[in-house]
């Protein structure tokens, strides 16, 4: 995975466009827009055994964002998802998806609509090319004259147009998913809902299906893409929600939210007294002095900040045996947020 | 990253358009023509009905060979004396070897697993999302089961006419009434049985599709619909059950026989086929009723 370096260009590319989309969504009481692709209002769901494995969900996934929705496994994402895609019935609340209820209108809204489910399904005695076939013969709005076409583009955008008369069952998992990715891409969709897309990839599989993705988006796809990895939201989304125990902890462009957890300069050094002296006396806010080690927060970084910095703690007389930034990072937020690790089951 | 960046200038840059499709009656059908091919395409389907083709040959070979004294055993109408006499009657008598278990036990395994299968494999929940529709997806299984039940009965009467055929003299046959009719006259009346045996099949096959909604196991499904199938066959045949048993689906099974007699001998044809219809609208409105209102979290 390629992490970028330093302050992240994943917060400058979204704010850019994600600040002004949504002002204060957070905590989670966003302002009702018309122009969101999935609303929801007190969304629950209980199931027979009593579990509240979704609890009063105020979602709003505005038209165009690459929206991450972000929980440690068990947190009810899937439900969630479930409950949007009309597979499942909310014990009570409200969720609308393109502007029309669901469940009640899966006939109209699902055609619009592309989805990745808890990994791929397949039939494995059908061809790649069979299995797409029959999913898009189950979307009755589907024109059976150009169901050749639409396939064998289907294949094509996903790679797999060499393996498409190959039997299912003989795919590979990384096939499998991008096999699932091309049946939610049969036909162009205002939204693409990818339930943890990258599950049992392989980094370089992982790389595909985030660009995938951005191109998905860039064709003015709104993508819902529920995961529990933070970089992963971190380097394709715009916007992001976090659920933790059935609840929605925080939603908000992923701007906003990394910025809760900005990088920090810090400087290892046995002279921690003059050190912080030095910093100090170059504006930076927030100095923190610990044992062998100051660490402050730096607002604005350019190219000449850092080896001002540096050369200043030198001409100070500051040994400095390390120097560098620590990012902040979605984890570092989130886990603030939800209190507990990120991969620990819910 | 500056892809994403480009949404923001761009945001409807796609080659088709997004947006509402109408439904088309071609479109709506598709699903009911690829579940056929699903069907029919799988390995499964195509070794049930070559054991259920191979049936009619075991049974001739045997007959063949053990001439001296056939018994019609089993319940089933006395056809196998006169198979010796005409390979015609080889059809009848596979097919009333083959209704009571081995149709059944062939038509459940399909029934049963229809719904159940999917959703075990989770394919199910891709369905709904394209989205098939409940409803729609009911029928196109409830079909296809339809579609099997004749192509499991031919299977069996088209194997037993070759066989009969090579083993037997074919000719003028004689009805169970006593009056003969020649073999062009014999053939419609072949194809009718085969016709009423797949349609007695009906009731079965919604009930196995109920089932089938019932559970996420497709084995469950399958094993239930065919201990149902014997289970009801045991019961049909116990005479304090009097008051019941004329509602049990398979009760007028072999009523097929009737077909056979000249003039045609409807009554017992038509309460068979009512009772089919009646099992299908009772079963297949249960299953609607479960899994319309099913949560799918396979």
């Amino acid at each position: 995975m390629t992490r970028t370096p330093v302050t992240g260009d994943v917060t400058e590319s979204a704010g850019g466009r994600g600040a002004e989309a949504r002002p204060a969504p957070v905590p989670a009481a966003a302002p009702a827009r018309s122009d969101d692709v999935i609303r929801t209002r007190g969304l629950t769901k209980r199931f027979r055994g009593g579990q509240l494995a979704v609890d009063g969900l105020d979602l709003a996934v505005p038209r165009g964002s690459v929206f991450g929705f972000l929980g440690p496994n068990g947190s009810g994402k899937t439900t969630t998802i479930r409950m949007l895609m009309g597979l499942i019935v909310p014990t009570s609340g409200v969720a609308t998806v393109l502007g029309e209820p669901m469940p009640q209108s899966v006939a109209t809204v699902l055609p619009r609509v592309g989805a990745l489910i808890e990994g791929p399904a397949l039939y494995g005695f059908l061809s790649g090319r069979d299995n797409l076939a029959r999913f898009d013969a189950a979307d009755p709005t589907a024109d059976p004259r150009t169901r050749a076409r639409r396939v064998d583009e289907a294949l094509e955008r996903v790679g797999l147009t060499a393996a498409a008369g190959k039997k299912a069952r003989a795919y590979s998992l990384g096939m499998k998913q991008r096999l699932g990715l091309a049946s939610a891409l049969l036909q162009p969709r205002e939204l693409l809902v990818l339930d943890e897309p990258t599950n049992g990839l392989d980094p370089q599989g992982m790389r595909e299906i985030r660009t995938l993705v951005r191109e998905v988006a860039a064709e003015g796809t709104t993508v819902f893409l529920s995961s529990h990895l933070l970089d992963e939201i971190e380097q394709v989304c715009t916007h992001a929600a976090v659920m933790s125990r059935g609840r929605l902890v925080v939603q908000g462009t992923v701007a906003e939210l990394a910025a809760r957890a900005q990088g920090r300069l810090v400087v290892r050094t046995p002279d921690a007294d003059r050190a912080a002296e030095v910093l100090a006396a170059h504006q930076v806010a927030d100095v923190v002095r610990g044992e062998d080690r100051v660490d402050a927060e730096l607002a604005a970084v350019d190219d000449s900040t850092l080896p001002k910095l540096c050369a200043a703690l030198v001409e100070a007389g500051v040994r400095v045996h390390g120097f560098g930034l620590e990012r902040g990072t979605l984890e570092d937020a989130f886990v603030a947020l939800t209190g507990e690790g990120f991969d620990v089951a819910g | 990253m500056s892809r994403a960046e480009a949404v923001a200038v761009a945001p409807a840059d796609g080659s088709r358009p997004a947006g509402r499709r109408p439904q088309t009656a071609s479109g709506f059908l598709a699903l009911f023509r690829n579940e056929l091919h699903l069907t029919f395409r799988r390995m499964r389907t195509l070794v049930l009905l070559a054991i259920l083709a191979a049936l009619p040959i075991l049974i001739g070979v045997v007959i063949k060979v053990n001439t001296d004294g056939p018994h019609g055993d089993g319940g089933g109408p006395s056809f196998i004396a006169q198979t010796t006499q005409n390979g015609m009657f080889l059809v009848f008598t596979a097919l009333a070897v083959a209704l009571p278990i081995f149709l059944p036990m062939t038509v459940g395994v399909v029934a049963g697993d229809s719904v159940a299968g999917e959703a075990a494999t989770g394919t199910l929940r891709y369905l709904l999302v394209a989205p098939a529709g409940r409803t729609r997806l009911l029928a196109a299984k409830f079909t296809a089961g339809l579609a099997f039940c004749l192509a499991a009965t031919a299977a069996v009467a088209l194997s037993a006419l070759a066989t009969g055929a090579a083993l037997f003299p074919l000719g003028k046959v004689t009805l169970l009434s006593g009056d003969t009719i020649g073999l062009g006259e014999a053939l419609p009346r072949a194809l009718l049985v085969a016709a009423v045996v797949a349609l007695s099949l009906a009731g079965l096959v919604a009930i196995g599709l109920f089932v089938s909604t019932l559970t996420g196991s497709g084995i469950a499904a399958m094993a239930a619909t065919v201990v149902l199938v014997i289970t009801v066959q045991i019961l049909d045949s116990f005479p304090q059950l009097d008051a019941i048993r004329p509602f049990l689906f398979t009760h007028y099974w072999l009523s097929f026989a009737d077909l056979l007699r000249q003039p045609v001998y409807w009554d017992g044809v038509l309460k068979n086929l009512a009772l089919q219809a009646g099992y299908v609208a009772v079963f297949g409105s249960a299953a609607w009723a479960r899994f319309s209102s099913r949560d799918i979290s396979a």
